[in-house]
């Protein structure tokens, strides 16, 4: 699961010293729904922006799997146990599938594991919020798996090829994950009144990590046009958030359960959804390393990394070398 | 750390630790799955692994963890030899390359022909 690539620094433009006759054929191929190989030429700006893209989102999986990951043990029942440890399983599997597609632009897997762990690399923000009790597990997998859906169906139409096959395998993994969290959502909303006050409460917290999901609105967000001529970037923040809410808004209030914003409704005349401000600061000062669990995320996937250090040394063979994985 | 979460707070979480080094993730392979018997193996990814062994080991928990799967293998990625994606060109049928495919060689008419004069 991932947010959208909202992270983005002002892009830069391609560059001058950029071949101007490769980079219109470059649009030309891209315009032509072909895909781009990872030994292709490439403009510098979308090679960055794309290790940056797919790098974050490998890292939003690995990051994800953590708040869920501490309540299997605290299942409430082997079904859920299952289901959840298989759930925590894919989302691990889907880090390593990102990954290796940014390892073919060129990124050493071991150096975006660096730059996870000293925080120079991003995840989703909505993974920096406390699952305090069962019901956010059900939440996040619902409606955080249902969010990240929008985006990576987007996504996988894109012009890079290593990521769009990755997507696929994901995409295909994650109505699973989607599936089962809706199982467990409708079974708390229509259970007992102890189960229904309790998702409730979970509702409540996670609305705006939930709008913060998928980024600013697009009027305040970073320039992306570039970003989407080039098929890095598909929809719009605001796009995304909105076929999201047309979805699965209906599928929470449906179950009796509803959202804490009294502002929120579909505007007849626009299409658009309308929701009140959800605290924009909030989601800067989560990114910048300040939401609830930043430190004990990191904490956590540092502690993964030292305890299996001596693993990995003792299966290392100092004569083979690595190779950039192809495709 | 006060956590909420009662498994962190047993843990002894680390301040910081020293960085992974260049290669300590091994070396990358290419996966290619069977999905049953009599279909061909299809390349479906890569991973990286310390050797052959674990490589397969990885691969069927990445690769075959769903779908039906009846056969992996597992190549170093180092022992790919691949032609360069510049040259694709190369592999466009020109029309001249007719006579390398069954369209090249027409009878019927020929057939048609010779069956109406022999009506006479």
């Amino acid at each position: 699961m991932y947010g959208n690539l909202t992270i983005t620094d002002e892009p830069r433009k391609p560059s001058m010293q950029e071949d101007s006759e490769k980079l219109a054929e470059f649009q030309a191929k891209i315009d032509a729904g072909e895909k781009i190989e990872p030994h292709d030429w490439m403009p510098a700006e979308y090679r960055r922006q794309l290790i940056r893209m797919i790098e974050q989102h490998a890292n939003s999986e690995i990051i994800g799997a953590l708040p869920e990951g501490t309540w299997i043990t605290r299942a409430p029942s082997l079904k859920r146990k299952l289901a959840l440890i298989a759930k925590v399983q894919d989302e691990i599997g889907h880090g390593h599938l990102l990954y290796n597609a940014a390892e073919t632009l060129g990124k050493p897997r071991e150096q975006m594991i660096n730059d996870l762990l000293t925080g120079r690399a991003k995840y989703s923000n909505v993974f920096n919020y406390p699952a305090k009790t069962w019901a956010d597990v059900t939440v996040i997998g619902f409606l955080i798996d249902a969010a990240a859906i929008v985006n990576q169906l987007a996504n996988a139409k894109g012009s890079y090829a290593p990521y769009c096959r990755a997507l696929e395998r994901i995409c295909y993994e994650e109505s699973f994950h989607l599936k089962q969290g809706h199982e467990a959502f409708v079974y708390l909303a229509t259970g007992t009144q102890k189960q229904r006050e309790m998702l409730q409460d979970a509702v409540n917290r996670w609305y705006r990590p939930i709008i913060h999901f998928f980024g600013p609105p697009d009027k305040v967000s970073v320039h992306t046009e570039q970003l989407m001529r080039w098929k890095v970037k598909m929809d719009s923040n605001d796009t995304m958030r909105n076929q999201f809410f047309d979805t699965y808004v209906p599928k929470v209030l449906e179950v009796g359960i509803t959202f804490p914003d009294k502002n929120l409704r579909k505007n007849p005349k626009t299409g658009n959804w309308e929701y009140s401000d959800p605290n924009w600061d909030e989601f800067f000062q989560v990114i910048n390393g300040n939401g609830p669990c930043n430190k004990e995320r990191l904490a956590v996937r540092k502690w993964a990394e030292e305890h299996g250090r001596w693993v990995r040394k003792a299966l290392l063979n100092p004569a083979e070398k690595y190779r950039i994985p192809l495709s | 750390m006060k956590s909420l979460d009662p498994r962190i707070n047993r843990i002894d979480v680390p301040e910081d630790i020293p960085p992974v080094q260049e290669h300590e993730y091994w070396q990358t392979y290419e996966v290619f799955h069977q999905e049953k018997r009599g279909k061909q193996h299809v390349h479906v990814g890569s991973l990286h692994a310390p050797n052959a062994e674990m490589a397969l080991l990885f691969a069927k928990e990445q690769f075959a963890r769903r779908k039906k799967c009846t056969n992996l293998w597992v190549v170093k990625t180092a022992d790919v030899f691949a032609t360069n994606l510049e040259d694709e060109d190369m592999f466009e049928t020109i029309p001249e390359k007719i006579y390398r495919e069954a369209g090249g060689y027409k009878v019927t008419e020929k057939i048609a022909k010779y069956k109406e004069s022999r009506k006479v």
